[in-house]
């Protein structure tokens, strides 16, 4: 062993070791941040080491630094703006477009070693090398085609560019994504028997596949799928890594694919689905238009701002239950200022967080960190869940079928099984809300026709402002 | 280095992967999600080696330029995202406007 390589495997040892305590201490709040710089810092460490070995070795040529530099200027570049400007409100998009363009990454590292193999790696091949070689160059190709194009579907329908076309609930997808996956094998035991043109038919196909799997996929699962792509992106640069011979590169990619896995189980969990069900079951609106869970409302009583004011000034303890409404309105900066004033009028407040609302876990936190609210105010649900016989008022603000008391009481419900925020216990429920409309699961919320529910109709956002108004009207937090 | 190596390399990540995201809050799981993106970005050393290796191949190096874009668009723009959202989580909320 000579220099070079030595100080190349000291380096990644410890980019290694320092991505693994990056994702570990990403899972704690107190040292989340510095995790991700310590990541942050693992990665361009890698690329440290992997430059100075070329630069010890077989040194890098001229036109290879100018590919890089433009390479890296132009994609930094538009990470950095993207990351900076986007709203906060679609995060879920926003990792996903990351996450597809990662998988673009590998796809293209496969194509480009496949269609030029790289000169010195070719001559000393014998079979057995050659063969893995071209099958982590297929896997490459394969899960990073599905995870660009499943993670560009999942961003377009998130962003609401793309619907849910009608023929892709009916059996016909599973048809048509058989017959993709069965092109994608054909092309993959025609590439193995050394026809390289046929590498062009698997990009095709299992680009077609992905989106032929996310395509029917409903809104309320989009999370989940979001999840599975950023654990098949792992994947995508392990096999990369195969491709290129790069042990640090398959021990990144297997950490983010196994730990991506993890979490999407996790985020089914907490929606009471599992993963075959968000895969192959299509989305739940279609599911429950015929089954007994839609019906009409019968007993819908519809409250002003003003009553819904006067309520909450005589309260002793209040239950805020945000939601997906909430981030779309951008309402979460008056919401703290909602509840800011009943807090200076000694009303306690507090904010349940169901594990899946908005459209990611973790997706409320966020928000409403954004706007300033104490870390210790936020209640996950099984912390929450007993507080609410003992609350006054619920303010339910977009949140839809996260309070559905359907998933307890009804067992015909598609929601059933589902865990919710028992909001109808306490004494009084305000629900603000658009209109009558479903949540994302298409199905009807009985809480709405429960007789301590009162609806206050509107845009998230222009009611709280109405409510700001009222409250000032009323003195609560004039000080 | 040999398969079989690489293939025991690919396992014991695979193992590290599922020990280390046990027990996450709700709270931490889209950062977490965004910062493991981040990660999986790592694939831009695969493109830096494509490029370095390519010589005089100008198809190969512009193949090998364009991955390593959108490698570090994954990178630097997930890790800022990540940035961004526990920023939040660590203001003090006495450092009102």
């Amino acid at each position: 062993m000579n220099l070079p390589v030595i100080i190349k495997f000291v380096i990644d040892l410890l980019a290694v070791l320092l991505l693994a305590l990056g994702i570990k201490g990403l899972s704690k709040v107190k040292s989340a941040r510095d995790a991700n710089r310590l990541a942050a810092f693992a990665m361009s460490l890698s690329v440290i080491g992997l430059l100075s070995y070329y630069l010890g070795t077989s040194g890098i040529a001229i036109q290879s630094w100018i590919w890089i530099i433009i390479g890296s200027i132009i994609g930094s570049l538009f990470g950095a703006i993207l990351a900076k400007k986007v709203p906060m409100t679609s995060m879920p998009e926003t990792v996903a477009l990351f996450n597809g363009c990662g998988g673009m990454s590998s796809l293209l590292v496969a194509l480009g070693v496949a269609i030029f193999p790289i000169s010195n790696s070719v001559e000393n091949l014998d079979f057995f090398k050659s063969l893995i070689n071209q099958v982590s160059i297929s896997v490459s190709i394969f899960v990073g085609a599905i995870t660009f194009t499943g993670s560009i579907v999942a961003m377009a329908k998130l962003q609401g560019w793309l619907s849910t076309p009608s023929w892709t609930q009916s059996k016909v997808r599973h048809v048509v994504n058989i017959v993709f996956a069965v092109a994608s094998l054909i092309a993959f035991f025609d590439l193995m028997k050394g026809n390289t043109s046929s590498i062009w038919l698997l990009v095709i196909v299992s680009s077609l596949l992905g989106i032929g799997v996310t395509l029917p996929i409903g809104g309320a699962d989009m999370p989940v799928v979001i999840s599975l792509l950023n654990s098949y992106s792992g994947i995508a640069a392990a096999a990369a890594g195969f491709v290129v011979d790069s042990q640090l590169l398959i021990v990144a990619g297997a950490m983010v694919g196994a730990a991506g896995l993890i979490l999407t189980q996790v985020m089914c969990n907490g929606m009471n689905r599992s993963l075959v069900s968000v895969l192959f079951g299509g989305s739940l609106s279609a599911q429950s238009a015929t089954s007994s869970g839609s019906g009409e409302y019968t007993n819908i009583t519809s409250c002003s701002v003003e009553e819904c004011a006067l309520t909450l000034e005589a309260a002793n303890k209040v239950i805020i239950v945000p939601g997906y409404g909430l981030a779309v309105a951008q309402a979460q900066h008056t919401l703290r200022e909602v509840t800011k004033k009943l807090e200076q009028n000694g009303i306690e407040v507090v904010y349940a967080i169901h594990p899946v609302a908005g459209r990611m876990p973790g997706h409320m936190n966020v928000l409403l960190a954004e706007a300033d609210v104490p870390y210790e105010q936020l209640k996950e649900m099984d912390v929450v869940n007993p507080d609410f016989p003992a609350t006054d008022v619920v303010l339910v603000l977009g949140a839809n079928d996260v309070v559905n008391p359907q998933a307890k009481n009804d067992s015909s419900s598609p929601l059933y099984g589902m865990p919710v925020l028992d909001v109808q216990e306490a004494r009084t429920v305000f629900v603000i809300k658009r209109g009558m409309s479903a949540g994302y699961s298409g199905i009807k919320n009985d809480l709405f026709d429960l007789p301590n529910t009162s609806m206050v109709f509107g845009d998230a956002k222009k009611v709280l402002n109405d409510l700001i108004g009222e409250l000032k009207d009323l003195g609560v937090g004039d000080k | 280095m040999s398969f079989i190596s690489l293939l025991w390399v690919l396992l014991l990540g695979s193992l590290l992967g599922l020990e280390l995201i046990g027990k996450v809050p709700p709270t931490l799981h889209t950062p977490l999600m965004s910062g493991a993106n981040a990660i999986s970005g790592i694939t831009m050393l695969a493109a830096l080696t494509l490029i370095v290796k390519a010589g005089e191949n100008l198809p190969l190096l512009i193949i090998g330029s364009v991955s390593l874009g959108f490698a570090l668009f994954n990178v630097v723009g997930g890790f800022f995202v990540t940035d961004r959202m526990l920023a939040m989580f660590s203001r003090k909320p006495s450092n009102k406007k």
